[in-house]
């Protein structure tokens, strides 16, 4: 029950803090001194003081969007287990509906986006659709390979089962799979090299331009979203790749949120180092993780 | 009284009577003068025909009854059995439901009043085709099977060309025909090679025949085409874009929604005679199915026609349905009967789910086309302000049909999915597994057609002046729409309900199998889904009254869309269907290309010029086409033998008979 609690907790008030620390680090790469860590906290709050604009081509499907999106990634949250604690929701199967609670989310962000009627939005909803559909297979193939890996069929009991002993003795596969999932977590929370959160040069982007027209607390719901997203995606990446456990429950989830901060330094780091890719160049690398993750699961089912 | 009450009324006779019932519904209209009466008399019996059809099939399906009557018929080819068993009831469900809500839809769709030529052909050949259905369900012998069977092909075919002025109606029409006797003839060889094998035209018992003869495989071999042309699984699908794009759209949502359902009862059904079914005939139909699955929705994500969209969708539909029997059969071959359960579950629940998903998007593509004037998506847009509660009920339709949670399509792909991953744990065919990404790829693939489609019509501004006159649809329109929308979202709620409707079924197919502890198991499972469900619709409601209560506290304006600086917006700039979905053809390019005509530009001051790109079907084009076309040249001879003259024809009959008697002596 306490772990639940400190669960849902983490899962509402930490999301924004990556935000902050991939600024933070960006902007040391860059030699500046950056945004202090708490501005998206600012940012959000701010964002709920202010007024709301609507374009006159849209109807309720565009209001509907935010909160879709929000409310899908939130029960999604509730089925990746946070360290070595168990989620709140987990049974047989689970992993399935994790995937397609973000498929839900996502298809109410393009409608909301095509909604407005501006070509911009609905060429970021165009690439989208496609890229994230490349992205999808990626995702089956690592839980595939979790899957076979634990013996188990619900997303906590796979993810928590990696350990270091998992790693000596399947570290291929392993690398391969925390190659294709790094892969599948950028591109998904739309970082770079697959775009930009920062620009808004419409041309070269997805995710922002799709939500160009959402202002006030319709964007603070967006924003927020998209950092649960992160944070969610990232708790699922963090048990492959840094699987501290120390069967200390108080000392787990304080391994659990530092290493998330390392995730966010990670990113930060990338995002420095790496320029966009052509838009041409990314339905290539999504796949390029694809064919990863499914040797990591050659590997394991042979 | 109520014990004699329940006595006469015997669910099966119900059944039985109501499929009669819908039958004649078209009858009375012939003879009226007065052009509609007899539509909605027609719909009044439909209706009060699944009132009575759809609870007592429940009943023969929970009750596990077989109900067995004897047709006296006077032909020579043995007894004529009618049995309603499990199966049998089941996939009544949908020919009762379907054809109910389409006939209710058809008063406002199709109005006698409007269509005074077409209307009484359309209501007596669609009570034609849902009472052809339903008896095919029940029909046990051979050869009266295949008499239902031809009625109902034909009554589609004179449903499909209720429009015959039009030239693409007709070309769709003769290639259905084609088609549909293609598998006619695959179906006669198939009855005759079974009545070979058991000695009377009675279809054999489940589970009564070797599976292991070569006349064994070439049944198997006969259904496959016969039936799964109905069903238009790959490669057998060519003639269901354009047939299910051309009929009228409550016509369309029964041939898509049961009609091509009949196709996977008579695989169903075939496989039921057979213990000990090979390998081989599970994985044929695992491929074709995946196949059938992936490229059908590829084709769809391309299509620019709003019905032709659908229509390529319900192969994907046909194919994951294909796909979960397939597994299935391999897991009865493998004695895996975790595969077996989940795979059947999860491809008769998807039956199930189709047969309510997919009439509510064609009789929504109906209510859009009857207030557009057009199938053509780049001309549509904006539709949302006009017709709200369409809109609604089609976002319903459209999410249910990716297989995403909350709703019903999700449910039979969990359970698949469920099946595939527990492979990881069998013994043998393990890379089974290797499915799930595939039929992850497909559901990424739904979500970019249906999100084209439900953008492109839907949402933006209008793109045309092609509106004659934009309303919203009326409540005979809505009304069958929103029952099917219910359906889609309570078995997506409590998806507990829908298992206990397939079990019965699956039980019958294998007694052996089914036990109370593994479908409480499973109930158990599907519980939890449903309450994540549950706590997903919650959290949307909390986070829409945070909204609520901060769009309150703040300052709401309205202006038009940003367009970045760009003051002379029109609504041509906005992306179309075809533009959203080029990305992603692009990335199939192969099996599917776009031809795109380009205009060349040339001058300072170039003239109005005109693009226009369609999207072709390779194996069609490189394969289908060819293929008729030197079968066209090969049998030309034979054309003078159709020389227009009546007494040639009835003389061509007569000597056929004369000579097979010869034979037979």
């Amino acid at each position: 029950m306490l772990n639940s609690i400190i669960h849902i907790f983490l899962a509402l008030v930490m999301p924004p803090l990556l935000l902050g620390i991939i600024g933070k680090t960006k902007a040391a790469f860059a030699g500046r001194v950056g945004a202090p860590f708490l501005q998206p906290y600012y940012d959000l709050f701010r964002l709920l003081q202010k007024g709301s604009v609507f374009s006159t081509t849209t109807s309720w499907v565009f209001r509907a969007g935010p909160i879709v999106a929000l409310a899908t990634t939130a029960i999604a949250a509730l089925l990746v287990p946070f360290g070595a604690h168990t989620p709140p929701i987990s049974f047989d199967g689970d992993m399935i509906l994790y995937a397609y609670l973000f498929a839900l989310g996502r298809f109410f962000t393009m409608a909301a986006a095509l909604d407005t009627g501006s070509s911009f939005e609905g060429m970021g909803s165009a690439r989208e659709a496609t890229f994230s559909c490349l992205a999808e297979p990626t995702l089956f193939f690592a839980l595939i390979t979790l899957s076979r890996l634990s013996g188990s069929f619900s997303l906590s009991s796979m993810l928590i089962n990696i350990s270091f002993g998992v790693w000596l003795s399947n570290g291929a596969a392993l690398i391969l799979l925390v190659g294709g999932m790094f892969i599948v977590l950028l591109a998904e929370n739309c970082r770079i090299p697959f775009d930009d959160p920062n620009t808004h040069l419409e041309l070269t982007m997805i995710h922002e331009v799709m939500v160009l027209d959402h202002s006030g607390p319709a964007f603070a719901l967006i924003q927020y979203a998209a950092a649960l997203k992160l944070f969610v995606l990232g708790a699922f990446f963090v048990h492959l790749a840094l699987p501290y456990a120390t069967g200390n429950a108080a000392l787990d989830w304080a391994l659990f949120i530092i290493s998330m901060l390392e995730l966010a330094v990670v990113i930060g780091v990338v995002e420095s180092a790496m320029a966009r890719l052509r838009m041409v160049r990314i339905p290539q690398l999504l796949v390029a993780a694809t064919i990863l993750a499914a040797f990591s699961t050659l590997l394991v089912i042979r | 009284m109520y014990f004699a009450l329940q006595g006469a009324l015997d669910p099966a006779l119900v059944a039985l009577s109501a499929a009669l019932l819908i039958g004649c519904a078209g009858v009375p209209g012939l003879f009226l003068r007065k052009p509609g009466p007899g539509q909605i008399i027609a719909a009044a019996g439909t209706i009060l025909a699944a009132f009575a059809g759809v609870p007592s099939s429940l009943l023969l399906l929970y009750s596990h009854t077989t109900t067995t009557y004897l047709l006296e018929w006077g032909l020579p080819f043995g007894p004529c059995e009618l049995v309603i068993d499990p199966l049998s009831a089941f996939f009544l469900l949908p020919v009762f439901l379907v054809s109910a809500a389409g006939s209710l839809f058809a008063v406002g769709y199709w109005p006698a009043a409007e269509h005074r030529t077409t209307e009484r052909g359309l209501t007596f050949f669609y009570g034609l085709l849902a009472s052809s259905m339903a008896l095919l369900l029940m029909a046990r012998n051979g050869v009266f099977f295949i008499m239902v069977w031809e009625v109902m092909a034909l009554s589609a075919y004179f449903l499909l060309v209720t429009e015959h002025e039009r030239e693409d109606v007709r070309r769709a029409g003769i290639v259905y025909l084609i088609a549909t006797h293609t598998g006619t003839a695959a179906l006669v060889v198939y009855f005759s090679l079974l009545a070979s094998q058991t000695g009377s035209f009675l279809l054999p018992a489940a589970g009564s025949l070797s599976a292991f003869s070569s006349t064994a495989s070439l049944i198997v071999l006969t259904a496959f085409v016969g039936f799964g042309a109905k069903a238009g699984i790959m490669p057998f699908h060519i003639w269901l874009p354009s047939a299910h794009a051309n009929a009228p759209s409550h016509v369309s949502a029964v041939m898509s929604g049961v009609m091509l359902k009949m196709g996977m009862y008579g695989l169903f059904r075939t496989l039921t005679y057979f213990y000990e079914p090979p390998f081989l005939w599970g994985a044929v139909l695992t491929v074709c199915g995946i196949t059938s699955a992936l490229l059908g929705i590829a084709f769809a994500v391309a299509q620019h026609d709003l019905k032709r969209l659908l229509a390529c969708s319900s192969i994907e539909n046909i194919g994951i349905i294909t796909t979960g029997l397939g597994v299935a059969l391999l897991g009865v071959s493998s004695h895996n009967n975790t595969l077996v359960y989940l795979g059947m579950a999860g491809a008769l629940l998807h039956i199930l789910n189709h047969s309510f998903f997919k009439p509510l998007l064609f009789l929504g593509s109906g209510a859009i086309i009857h207030a557009v004037g057009t199938r053509d998506m780049n001309l549509m847009g904006g539709l949302g302000k006009s017709m709200p509660r369409v809109t609604l009920l089609f976002l319903v339709g459209s999410v249910a049909i990716c297989g995403i949670p909350p709703l019903n399509g999700f449910v039979s792909e969990f359970l698949l999915y469920l099946g595939l991953f527990r492979q990881l744990e069998a013994v043998s065919l393990t890379y089974l597994v290797f499915l799930a990404p595939l039929l992850a790829l497909v559901g990424g693939l739904a979500v970019v057609a249906f999100t084209k489609l439900f953008g492109s019509v839907f949402l933006g501004t209008p793109r045309s002046t092609v509106a004659p006159h934009f309303h919203e649809a009326g409540v005979t329109m809505l009304l069958p729409m929103f029952f099917f929308a219910l359906l889609c979202l309570l078995i997506g709620v409590a998806p507990q309900i829908a298992l206990r409707l397939v079990s019965p079924a699956i039980e019958f197919i294998y007694p052996q199998l089914v036990s109370p502890s593994i479908t409480a198991g499973y109930g158990d499972l599907l519980g939890r889904l449903s309450l994540s469900g549950v706590l997903l619709i919650a959290a949307a409601a909390l986070v829409t009254l945070f909204w609520k209560w901060r769009l309150g506290k703040v300052p709401v304006s309205a202006t038009p869309t940003w367009g970045c600086g760009y003051q002379r917006v029109t609504a041509r700039m906005q992306y179309g269907g075809a533009a959203f979905s080029e990305l992603a053809v692009s990335v199939f390019n192969g099996i599917l290309r776009q031809r795109i005509e380009r205009p060349t530009i040339a001058g300072l001051f170039p003239v109005a010029a005109h693009c226009s790109d369609q999207p072709t079907e390779t194996f069609l084009e490189r394969v289908i086409s060819p293929l008729f076309a030197l079968t066209g040249i090969a049998f030309a001879f034979l054309r003078r033998l159709q020389n227009g003259l009546m007494h040639m024809y009835v003389l061509y009959i007569f000597a056929t008979l004369f000579i097979l008697m010869l034979w037979a002596h």
